[in-house]
């Protein structure tokens, strides 16, 4: 017996939908393995991470909380992604983008009125902008790959968190912890339904999906972003240009980490401190492929990474795994989603053995 | 003679199948030893799958291969080569950088000293009387030296068995009758030759016999000396030829498509700089850019549609617009429409739907757009329009532009920019690796857009498609290009001279020089 891969003719649609469905199965199945192995739990570590955020009405605020980011950066992510243009520096644009915001804010410390906090988010998403810049100059001018440089300044941009919040804008009242000022009353963006504790950026992120939905499936722009991505010398002959695809898209997901930066420090947080950076802009990056590329898929996805980090914490509390349990299912996650992607284009064949003649070497 | 003389090849019933294709179904052949056997049919017939098959790239599903009496499973290419058989690819695998001896020494099997090689080289050309010289840089070699190193290299393994898979689509007139005649010279020395072309006259003038493959099942065997190119063609196609109707002496209007002065850098380092290309193109004329591959035509396609734009306006005129410095899509939206030579990933987009490789280039002509967004009814309306009036087989417009074949895509293409109406087509190959009945349809409506008063400009390297189809014509050299030539009262050897410009012309040969000095390797 032989296995054969066989190219399809089309892309499967079923086995696009099946396989995100798949990975999240298959890692809740070697999880539990992995953990029963390693002396815990492995099933009730599984249920914890993965249902309990889902069953417990009372940690679905916890859900929404952490999914809003992770749909803002991925939507971002998943445009530059179908052009083929990989932005692994999210991370770094959410911080410069909520430091950027902050800066707004402690600018203007005593500003009152409704167009602080407008002024606080464009800051947010210029800083996160800008810090892609440097990427998509680089890339354009020199071709310097973008998947190193976007990756190196999320260092660069750790550095400069840690200078600020250690430096220049230590709070003089926070018993020298490296931390921001409290942002004041009008800095802080309420939340989104008056008595709960819905994240203004999940309503954000809802508007965006749909923002997304069109630009990518029905705009000449999304259109052109694609078909850079699958095939750069048509797009030239279609007339798109493959630079300014490079510029637009790495400005849109720059400015989209950014605008997820700024929301999550003026809504969550409330300043920003050494802890702000929590790898939103790398999970992000798992949202998008676990979403296939697809604003409505990437809105789920982000749902169910959300689930794990949430689902995470359970567990640690409850079955004592230990702190990189969600870290582990979401890379277990990124593992299936790219290994099962050959079943949308190929078709398994298992063939029965057919008995040949022999080599040429023992007949000639 | 001894008639028991075995064949020298001798497949029974080999059948080989791919998903959803069967490439070949019971294919029957015999070579006889010192013949030269033509493999004939049309793309997708089925010959690359059956060579492949000979020469131990693909293992066959059914049948058997008989080889000099024997029956034989080759394994790989290496097996092949061990008793006895070679072949010469249509692509080149030669490294520019390297040297005609450094490149044969790479593709050979056995370790020989550089002298034992050199001795080896010397025999081979001596005996064929080829000439090459061993010490020259490959990236300073015409296609047709390239050739030639190739088939030293199968010649050094003193091959039974020869396999030429299109060998002169990259040949000068001239190139092709020393090939021929090197050819010749193998066959009288015993060494059985596959030859695999859709040139029919090229067929009748070298081949003993011929078999004929027509989806994927042998047709026919035939001796091309006793048939005609279009008895061979009917047998091929399975139908009768269809005659292109060209309406003949006819006027032109005035000039709509020209370039003037077109003088472009070179875009890569391996690509060509165009310099001072002048051409004119009236309605309602067919203009050809004849020339060997190589000498700047995907360059030069790229200046008339607009990928790289001119560095001055006045370059290229369309009507009376300058449109030099235009982007692609300003100059189509002036009516000046394209096709590039390669259909998957340039002229469409292979995972894309045909729909949206509609879009791609009819968006703004065909109004697709309002607001930024593109209508998908429209979009969806307009390539179901063009498969419908170039009976395109396809299973509609959402069938992905990769699952149609070769000669179905590029009526597609040629469909798409058709009915855009454009003042100005300008087309590279229109039929490579197309099927002959697709190759007249496609012919038919390029006929047909002159005829209606566009200007067409096809740059081609299938001589006899552009005398066929072209009122005027051009020969691009190194980037140049020549004086319009009125069809009918030139020559067939004198556009062979002007596409070998670089070895008759000493200053081309100097020019070529000097740029190799400037690039050192």
């Amino acid at each position: 017996m032989r296995i054969r891969l066989e190219k399809r003719l089309t892309p499967s649609r079923f086995m696009q939908i099946a396989t995100p469905i798949a990975s999240v199965l298959l890692t809740m199945a070697l999880g539990a393995i992995i953990f029963q192995l390693l002396g815990f739990d492995g099933p009730r570590a599984i249920f914890e991470t993965f249902i309990t955020p889902i069953a417990a009405s009372y940690k679905w605020q916890d859900v929404a909380t952490k999914a809003a980011p992770l749909i803002i950066i991925a939507l971002g992510l998943s445009l530059g992604n179908q052009a083929k243009i990989w932005n692994i520096g999210a991370e770094g644009q959410y911080i410069i983008g909520a430091l950027a915001g902050a800066g707004v804010a402690f600018a203007l410390p005593d500003a009152q009125g409704f167009w602080v906090i407008p002024l606080m988010i464009a800051a947010g998403i210029v800083g996160g902008m800008a810090w892609a810049a440097i990427p998509a100059f680089l890339k354009t001018r020199y071709r310097v790959s973008e998947v190193l440089s976007t990756l190196m300044l999320v260092y660069v941009a750790l550095q400069v968190l840690n200078y600020l919040v250690s430096g220049p804008w230590k709070d003089p009242k926070g018993h020298n912890f490296p931390q921001t000022p409290p942002f004041t009353q009008a800095q802080l963006l309420p939340h989104a339904i008056a008595g709960t504790a819905i994240p203004p950026g999940l309503v954000v992120g809802i508007l965006l999906t749909l923002v997304f939905w069109v630009l990518t499936t029905r705009s000449v722009y999304g259109f052109s972003v694609r078909t850079v991505g699958a095939a750069p010398n048509a797009a030239r002959y279609g007339g798109f240009d493959a630079s300014r695809t490079v510029w637009s898209t790495l400005m849109i997901s720059g400015g989209m980490a950014g605008l997820a930066g700024i929301l999550e420090a003026s809504s969550q947080l409330g300043q920003i401190n050494l802890g702000f950076p929590s790898g939103y802009g790398f999970t992000a990056i798992i949202v998008s492929f676990l979403g296939r590329l697809h604003p409505v898929g990437v809105f789920l996805a982000a749902l169910i990474l959300a689930v794990t980090y949430v689902g995470g914490q359970v567990a640690q509390t409850v079955v004592h795994v230990p702190n990189a349990t969600a870290g582990i299912f979401q890379a277990m996650m990124l593992f299936f989603i790219l290994a099962s992607d050959i079943l949308v284009r190929y078709r398994v064949r298992i063939l029965r053995d057919v008995p040949r003649p022999a080599p040429a070497e023992a007949v000639a | 003679m001894n008639v028991e003389v075995p064949l020298r090849l001798k497949l029974v019933g080999v059948s080989k199948s791919f998903p959803g294709v069967r490439a070949n179904d019971n294919v029957n052949l015999s070579v006889k030893p010192g013949e030269i056997h033509a493999l004939l049919g049309e793309n997708g017939a089925g010959k690359s799958t059956l060579v492949k098959m000979i020469y131990g790239i693909l293992a066959p599903d059914e049948g058997e291969i008989v080889f000099d009496g024997s029956p034989v499973r080759i394994s790989n290419p290496r097996a092949a080569r061990r008793l006895g058989i070679g072949m010469v690819f249509q692509h080149f695998s030669l490294f520019e950088a390297m040297t005609v001896l450094e490149n044969i020494a790479l593709g050979l099997d056995s370790r020989l000293s550089s002298r034992e090689l050199l001795a080896e080289f010397n025999r081979v050309l001596e005996a064929y009387q080829l000439k090459l010289d061993p010490r020259r840089v490959v990236s300073t070699l015409s296609v047709g030296e390239r050739q030639r190193i190739e088939i030293v290299r199968a010649l050094l393994l003193k091959p039974q068995l020869l396999i030429m898979d299109e060998p002169t689509s990259v040949l000068t007139p001239q190139e092709v009758e020393q090939l021929f005649e090197t050819l010749r010279k193998l066959a009288a020395s015993g060494c059985s030759i596959l030859y695999i072309s859709h040139k029919l006259h090229e067929i009748v003038a070298l081949c003993d016999t011929a078999t004929i493959l027509r989806g994927g099942k042998v047709v026919a065997h035939c001796d091309p000396k006793r048939e005609t190119s279009r008895s061979m063609a009917e047998m091929m196609i399975g139908a009768n030829l269809k005659e292109i109707a060209k309406p003949m002496s006819r006027g032109f209007g005035p000039p709509k498509l020209s370039a003037q002065g077109l003088t472009m850098p070179k875009p890569s380092e391996f690509g060509v700089a165009l310099k001072d290309v002048a051409l004119n193109v009236r309605a309602g004329e067919i203009f050809g850019v004849a020339g060997v591959a190589g000498n700047g035509q995907n360059e030069l396609m790229s200046a008339m549609s607009g990928e790289t734009t001119a560095p001055t306006p006045e370059a290229i005129t369309l009507a009376d617009r300058q449109v030099g410095r235009l982007g692609v899509t300003e100059r189509r939206t002036l009516g000046l429409c394209a096709v590039p030579e390669e259909r998957n990933g340039h002229a469409a987009v292979g995972e894309f739907s045909l729909t949206d490789n509609g879009a791609l280039t009819g968006r703004d002509r065909m109004e697709m757009v309002r607001f930024g967004l593109i209508d998908p009814g429209k979009a969806t309306n307009y390539a179901a329009e063009v498969i419908g009036a170039y009976s395109v087989k396809a299973t509609g417009p959402g069938a992905l532009a990769g699952s149609l074949s070769g000669g179905n895509l590029q009526k597609f293409i040629m469909g798409r920019e058709i009915l855009q109406q454009p003042e100005a087509l300008v087309v590279c190959q229109p039929t490579w690796g197309v099927d002959a009945g697709a190759a007249a349809a496609i012919h038919q409506a390029i006929v047909d857009l002159a005829a209606r008063g566009s200007a067409v400009m096809i740059i081609s390297q299938d001589l006899d498609e552009l005398l066929t189809l072209c009122d005027t014509l051009a020969v691009i050299n190194l980037g140049r290009l020549s004086a319009p030539m009125k069809v009918g009262e030139v020559s067939i050897e004198e556009i062979g001279l002007l596409m070998g410009g670089v070895h008759g012309d000493p200053a081309a040969t100097v020019e070529m020089t000097e740029a190799l000095h400037a690039h050192p390797a």
